[in-house]
């Protein structure tokens, strides 16, 4: 018996053991007993179907998981080594020719449902490369801690999207003068199981809605959307909280205040609207929306840890990205952030994509060293070399990222 | 009467998060973790075992991974906040004499970590990086 087997079989055998033991089976629906959900409990060991072995996985229910540095060297990033982030359970029912999107609200002149098919058809096709980060990418060096999913540096990734302009169907639907915010809604279920909750519900302003780069996408470097990642149909709102880009979609509200779903309220995805000491507790009506991403990069060649050999050169590279601005410059030091160097970097393919760097270095004495690499963005904002502010939730880490090389003959 | 509270209680349990659980007994699934002499973990949850360890494992898979807990680290008082966002808003019940068992383990196997503002770099797996220019 291998593994998975091992442990489908222990949640099987938890679950009905409890179930008879508190004399509940005839109680229970029998879509719970029949192991339907089981899915849902898989455990550290188990692989997300359809991506990378060598992802690292936070959380099995709902599935979390985050990339190697060394994974993301891709241009492009493939699908099965994009960060998966999910809020709740991944939807049962997902059948394209009967998907549909529902557009209304109170600042929807004509509110209105499109198939899929429609959507494909009547509206212009746009393909893309975003850059989707977790806000929370980081967050596990935060001190004191923020509760959550620990990610490090593997919550961003930057596949080419196919889709249809948002802007393009808002506009068809006719938008209000006093439209503020939109708002999407998925498929996906809550963690609860309660069809009557919602896992996530978030949105932009309008500003954001509207840009040319918001996609409704369909395909993701040529291909469907995998089921992990919002298959049929899914927002992407590159440069903002990747929670922006909802999965599974099939409802936008044009809403005529700020939206209000889950997750956009309270302290999820809001920093202190002013600064705080670490550890403070921030009153929810002092917290702010989190916005545009801060400027960051990272190294994904070579994997920290590479042993080298003195006087030779060895080759560097990675992305660097800055939310809705563009990335100027990027910059290099092995010694601690004493000195910096410029290292080349590509303008990117579109607007909100990442920017591909790269250089070579020298190392020539032995001994212990770190790569730190330093973006700046068209603003002239800086990368820290630590922490940036605390925050109660552990969001907007963009500390620059380090690996490790030990130089020895 | 008290049998029928039971039932109800669990019912509720069972029904607010489908996937019940009790204390487990599964004692042939509990293989210590080869490389740690001392702190042994439950190879299914990944869980330190330790006093309640059962407890902590039952009420708290039963509607979320380990992986949660697992992968967190807070003070008493921090995992006391969790609970409480938990019953407010995640459907949590009411934990009774089993609140301040589960919050000791927590504290004891969970516990805040210094960290400061930048860490050293640790576990890094060295390796001959082959392609020198």
């Amino acid at each position: 018996m291998n593994v998975s087997e091992n442990i489908k079989t222990w949640n099987r055998r938890r679950f009905v053991q409890a179930a008879a033991l508190t004399g509940l089976s005839s109680l229970v629906p029998s879509a719970v007993l029949s192991g339907k959900h089981l899915g849902d409990l898989m455990t550290a060991n188990q692989q997300i179907p359809g991506k990378h072995p060598d992802l690292i996985i936070l959380n099995d229910r709902p599935w979390n998981a985050e990339t190697p540095a060394h994974l993301l060297d891709q241009e492009v990033t493939s699908m099965d080594r994009l960060f998966v982030r999910n809020n709740g359970l991944v939807p049962e029912k997902t059948d394209p020719e009967l998907w549909t999107l529902e557009i209304d609200g109170e600042s929807a002149i004509k509110p209105q449902t499109f198939t899929l098919n429609q959507l494909k058809s009547e509206f212009q096709h746009h393909s893309l490369q975003l850059v989707l980060e977790c806000g929370g990418n980081g967050r596990s060096e935060f001190d004191p801690p923020a509760k959550g999913n620990q990610w490090t540096t593997g919550a961003v990734g930057a596949p080419k999207w196919t889709g249809i302009r948002l802007k393009d169907v808002l506009e068809r639907v006719g938008i209000k003068d006093d439209a503020v915010y939109i708002g999407y809604y998925g498929k996906d279920r809550h963690l609860s199981g309660d069809p009557n909750k919602v896992p996530i519900s978030r949105g932009v302003p309008m500003s954001k809605a509207l840009e040319d780069e918001t996609l409704i996408a369909w395909a993701a470097n040529g291909e469907d959307l995998p089921l992990m990642h919002g298959f049929p149909l899914r927002l992407v709102i590159g440069g903002w909280p990747a929670s922006t880009s909802g999965k599974w979609l099939n409802r936008i509200t044009i809403r005529n205040q700020i939206h209000d779903g889950a997750k956009m309220t309270g302290q999820s995805y809001r920093v202190p609207c002013e600064p705080v000491a670490p550890g403070s507790t921030v009153p929810d009506e002092q917290m702010c929306i989190i916005e545009s991403m801060p400027v960051k990069s990272i190294i994904t060649y070579p994997k920290t840890g590479a042993m080298v050999k003195p006087g030779k050169s060895i080759r560097f590279s990675g992305h660097a990205w800055a939310g809705d601005h563009s990335v100027k410059s990027v910059a290099y030091s092995i010694d601690y952030g004493v000195n910096w160097s410029p290292l080349a970097v590509d303008p990117p393919v579109n607007r909100l994509s990442w920017q591909h760097w790269r250089g070579e270095v020298k190392f020539e004495k032995p001994g212990y060293y770190e790569f730190w690499v330093r973006a700046t963005d068209d603003l002239g904002s800086d990368q820290p070399m630590v922490l940036p502010g605390w925050n109660p939730r552990g969001y907007l880490n963009n500390a620059c990222h380090r690996v490790a090389i030990k130089v020895q003959s | 009467m008290k049998r029928l509270m039971v039932l109800i209680g669990s019912i509720v349990i069972m029904f607010s998060c489908q996937q019940a659980d009790k204390p487990a007994q599964a004692v042939e699934d509990m293989e210590p973790d080869e490389n740690a002499e001392r702190i042994q973990t439950d190879s299914i949850s990944g869980l330190v075992i330790d006093e309640n360890f059962e407890l902590i494992r039952g009420q708290c898979t039963a509607c979320h991974s380990a992986m949660l807990i697992t992968q967190n680290n807070a003070s008493r008082d921090g995992w006391e906040q969790m609970i409480r966002w938990m019953q407010k808003d995640q459907g949590l019940w009411d934990l009774g004499e089993n609140e301040p068992k589960i919050l000791d383990y927590l504290s004891k196997h969970y516990g805040l970590k210094k960290k400061g503002r930048r860490a050293p770099l640790t576990d890094v797996e060295w390796y001959e990086l082959k392609d020198e220019l």
